[in-house]
């Protein structure tokens, strides 16, 4: 069978363009080489829903930013995934900041962004009194928030597999040719897929697919992040997402309360070669530490759960390169997808989806389509009546697994059921194992479960598959020698 | 919804539980006992090796034996159990009784009513989030009580080649766990200039198997993208990592025993009040929290290294619920301090004229070793001590007629001749 479209990589870009897709009579795939959705840069980031101010508009990133944004409410509704808009202070310590300030201020109402308000060193702390009180002033952009993002990706796949989508994981292109009227992809394991129109959506690597695809010669520029997760318990979560005045390079590091509750500090912005290095450093997190207590009061390295990195993919340009390939036929580039690519990526699928109309693929509006994925129940955000109502239809639904997060079985069953196989899968899905004690109670439970209920034995289940193994094998298996 | 009516609620049926209960039970009061595990034990149950119950059983047992006895007398002394059951919510009505939210899979949600609470939840592992060690993200990365449950409980081996990170009594014992499963153990790595945990555990489960020790060492950098592949490992010179003697060690497996923090979540959303030194609940000479009703003992209120010193502070703090129970009124409290050498004290207050058990974490290690309590300028008692450790509690009782109203302060100090 030939598909109309296959997009290539299901970060947010990806799966946004296959949820905008899913509304129309098309054959869609979704074609993704590690072992889940959502496992590229799209699971390592700030979660920010940014305010549309950072970017002057002669950019399509802060066209697309701004546009985005505004579509973050409706899509929560409709899809479920955490989400808050919370706010966003700009904060600044000196008067030299303070002029940067006004000039993003004055940016931000140049693109249109509304509700921004100038503030005093007072009304700084009235809205955040956990500023370190030498705040001199700043700005205030309500319209910014926060995004679970891995949530937010397995949402909009579910939405578009529900719909009709195809989606394969481990599913690594190699190749592509095109036949004349299709591509004929080729994925590392053999496997071939044959669509008419191909997205090349690949986050970090879409350099290396659109050369596998005879299209534009470019470089993506892996940019490091390193953030640090702080206890629910911190004394130092803010209320809202707390930037300092950015740099030329990055927006600085940040203070975020997670749509979860948590707290988030980072990210750092430095370039590397590797597109898989992805290392923490103990010097970047003294850094962050150090810049983010002179911001914010009550931050403390003992409240630190765990850590992680993410590499932004950049193009000389530093602008987004969304286009018609130039010399490889019916095929659109996504590329250079670095921040706010998380805040735009709603308004990149609708852009996505509009080149590809221009190219030529017919739209046409499906008669039925799902919009609302059923409501997940979380036994945290239930009530004790309502669990037991739960409980009478799944007794799994009162049996807690996850302690720190207090995920119940019914929650993991679901995971898997979905097609979350993976314990990170599992974890980014219902939260079980993200707690202050980061599995320790729970993981020999955890794996239990997603054994029985994949038929995979526990020996081969993996933390994000490929040779991820979380154990080596059972009692028995090595010889004793003492 | 199913409902019932205690006199006392006991969290946790570890050794600190079982005993409360045993105690609570015998003499005639209605006790639960609740546990999200399906059975009684704690940590015990996965600590398959003997030293335990010395002291209290005058035996040496296994922590499943352990367990056994505990569980057994608990039962005996008439102790009821609600097992596979998590307590997610403590509410406190305008008369002062508590009301308990439990979920389990058997009964979905249950409330139960009781007239006093023994916080016994024990204590979790701290983990590397927690320490921040530096590198990539693959598996094979455990804390050593999770390797342990694994091993111990579910017959799974965590890998080939380990490293272990941070001297704690787990990681001790489960170096030589990994030892007799079959595995390579590469070394113990420890950033202290002392190992942390007890003299016991170095000889029988290090020294015994070759395994070597890094004293004042740091893991400086976890390597290996999908699954562990080695640790960078570098001596410490004036606490920073020297890099230019820094080595790798090929390992596919790294556990960590970095220390234990109590698991008081509950505790703080009953509104009971922590104490900075210990972590745990701060408590009066009744084992009583700030929150009138509500006690506790055992791991989540002090880490303990012996077992039998669980069991021995439960059983003491049970007679005080007894007491209050029966309508004695809450301690009188005059507050105590830790000086020099001591990490903490607890109680953290003492009752004039009561008779009291202390307990102190020191922070030195002395072969020979003054402990003194010092009121209002003076010493009111001191006793000397031998073979101080980081790694074990010290545990004394200071008669009744020497507390009197004022605040005390214990200090230790270093008496050895060299
Ligand atoms: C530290 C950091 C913080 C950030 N913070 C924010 C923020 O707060 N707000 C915001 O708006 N943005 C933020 N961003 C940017 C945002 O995360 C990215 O723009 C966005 O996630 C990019 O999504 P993507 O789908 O383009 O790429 P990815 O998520 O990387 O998706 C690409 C997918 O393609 C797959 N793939 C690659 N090659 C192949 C192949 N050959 N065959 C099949 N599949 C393939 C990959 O496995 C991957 O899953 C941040 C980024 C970083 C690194
Ligand atoms: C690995 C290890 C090795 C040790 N080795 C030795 C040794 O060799 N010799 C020795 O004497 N001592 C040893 N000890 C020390 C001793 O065994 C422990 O200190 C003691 O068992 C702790 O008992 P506890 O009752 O305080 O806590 P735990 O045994 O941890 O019991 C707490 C219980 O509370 C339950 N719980 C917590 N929260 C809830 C909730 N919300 N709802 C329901 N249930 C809950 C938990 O599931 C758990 O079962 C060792 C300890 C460990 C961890």
């Amino acid at each position: 069978m030939i598909y109309d479209v296959a997009i290539i990589g299901a970060g947010v870009s990806g799966a946004a363009t296959a949820w905008q897709l899913s509304r129309y009579e098309l054959k869609t795939i979704l074609l993704e080489k590690a072992a889940d959705v959502g496992f590229g840069v799209s699971k390592a980031n700030s979660g920010i829903v940014h305010g549309g101010f950072h970017h002057p508009v002669s950019s399509l990133k802060a066209r697309l930013e701004i546009r985005g944004n505004l579509m973050f409410e409706k899509l929560h509704h409709e899809l479920g995934f955490p989400f808050k808009r919370c706010g966003i202070l700009v904060a600044a310590f000196s008067e030299e900041e303070m002029s940067q300030v006004r000039k993003l201020y004055n940016q931000g109402i140049a693109n249109g962004v509304t509700n921004l308000e100038m503030c005093s060193h007072e009304r700084m702390l009235a809205l955040e009194p956990k500023l370190n009180s030498e705040v001199v002033g700043g700005f205030y952009c309500p319209g910014g928030g926060t995004v679970e993002p891995y949530r937010y990706v397995f949402s909009l796949v579910e939405f578009a597999v529900r719909n009709g989508t195809e989606l394969l994981c481990n599913w690594h292109l190699t190749k592509g040719e095109y036949l004349g009227d299709h591509w004929r992809l080729t994925a590392a394991d053999g496997g071939i897929v044959e669509a008419r129109y191909v997205v090349n959506a690949a986050g970090l690597f879409a350099d290396e697919v659109s050369r596998s695809c005879g299209g534009e010669e470019f470089r993506i520029h892996p940019r490091k992040g390193e953030e640090y997760l702080l206890d629910r318990s911190s004394k130092g979560c803010p209320s809202h997402v707390i930037f300092p005045v950015p740099t030329k390079h990055s927006k600085g590091v940040l203070v975020i309360p997670t749509s979860e509750g948590t707290t988030m500090i980072g990210p750092t912005a430095d370039p590397v070669d590797d597109k898989l290095d992805t290392e923490t450093t103990s010097a970047h997190l003294r850094r962050i530490l150090d810049q983010v207590r002179s911001m914010v009061n009550g931050i403390s390295h003992r409240d630190l759960i765990t850590s992680f990195a993410g590499l932004r993919p950049v193009l000389d340009t530093e602008d987004f390169y969304i286009a018609p390939s130039q010399k490889a036929p019916a095929f659109i580039q996504v590329a250079g997808i670095q921040s706010p690519g998380l805040t735009a990526s709603p308004a990149i699928g609708e852009y996505v989806k509009d080149l590809l109309k221009g190219e030529g693929l017919r739209l046409m509006e499906k008669l039925h389509i799902e919009y609302e994925l059923s409501p997940r129940h979380e036994a945290r955000h239930e009530t004790i009546e309502n669990l037991d109502k739960l409980h009478d239809e799944d007794p799994a639904w009162t049996h807690i697994i996850c302690r720190c997060e207090k995920i119940s079985e019914a929650e993991i069953v679901e995971a898997v059921r979905k097609g979350h196989t993976t314990v990170d899968g599992v974890k980014f899905y219902t939260r079980a194992g993200m707690g202050r004690c980061q599995g320790g109670f729970c993981s020999a439970k955890i794996l239990k479960i997603i054994s029985r209920e994949s038929g995979i034995p526990m020996q081969e289940l993996t933390k994000r598959g490929g040779s991820s193994r979380i154990l080596y094998g059972t009692l028995g298996d090595l010889e004793v020698r003492l | 919804m199913k409902e019932e009516k205690v006199d006392v609620a006991v969290i946790g049926a570890g050794a600190a539980g079982l005993a409360a209960a045993t105690v609570i039970a015998a003499a005639g009061r209605k006790a639960l006992v609740i546990d999200r595990e399906d059975f009684p034990g704690g940590i015990l149950r996965q600590c398959i090796h003997s030293g335990f119950g010395l002291k209290y059983y005058h035996e040496e047992l296994t922590g499943p034996e352990y367990a056994e006895r505990a569980t057994i007398a608990a039962q005996k002394a008439g102790a009821s159990f609600a097992l596979g059951c998590t307590v997610t919510d403590i509410q406190i009505d305008m008369m002062g009784e508590f009301t308990l939210v439990l979920l389990s899979a058997a009964d979905g949600v249950r409330k139960v009513h009781a007239d006093a609470i023994v916080l016994a939840m024990g204590c979790r592992e701290r983990n590397r989030g927690n320490i921040a060690t530096p590198g990539t993200r693959p598996a094979g990365v455990f804390t050593a009580g999770s390797a342990q449950k694994l091993l111990n409980l579910e017959g799974c081996l965590p890998g080939k080649t380990a490293v272990i990170v941070g001297s704690g009594d787990i990681g001790l014992i489960m170096a030589r766990r990994l030892k007799w499963s079959g595995m390579e153990v590469k070394g113990v790595v420890e950033i202290m200039p002392h190992p942390s945990g007890l003299a016991r555990n170095i000889a029988q489960c290090l020294e015994d198997f070759g395994i070597p020790l890094w004293l004042e060492h740091s893991v400086t950098r976890i390597i290996g993208r999908d699954r562990v592949e080695g640790v960078e490992v570098a001596p410490l010179n004036h606490g920073e990592p020297d890099m230019s003697r820094s080595f790798t060690l090929e390992c596919d497996t790294l556990l960590y025993s970095v220390g234990l923090i109590p698991e008081t979540e509950l505790a703080q959303q009953a509104g009971v009040l922590l104490d900075r030194d210990t972590g745990g609940p701060l408590v009066d000479a009744n084992y009583e929290t700030s929150v009138s009703g509500i006690f506790s003992a055992g791991n989540v209120l002090h880490v303990h290294d012996l077992v039998d010193f669980v069991s021995e502070e439960a059983t003491r703090m049970a007679h005080c619920v007894l007491a209050r129970l029966d309508g004695a009124p809450s301690a009188e409290k005059v507050g105590n301090e830790v000086g020099s050498n001591l990490k903490y004290v607890v109680p953290a207050f003492h009752t004039p004229g009561a008779t009291t058990n202390f307990s102190f974490r020191p922070l030195i290690i002395a072969d020979e070793a003054l402990l003194r309590a010092e009121s209002e300028g003076k010493t009111i008692w001191e006793k000397k001590l031998r073979f101080v450790r980081p790694a074990e509690m010290i545990s004394v009782t200071l008669p009744g007629e020497l507390l009197g109203h004022a605040p005390i302060t214990f200090h230790l100090q270093d008496t050895a001749t060299r």
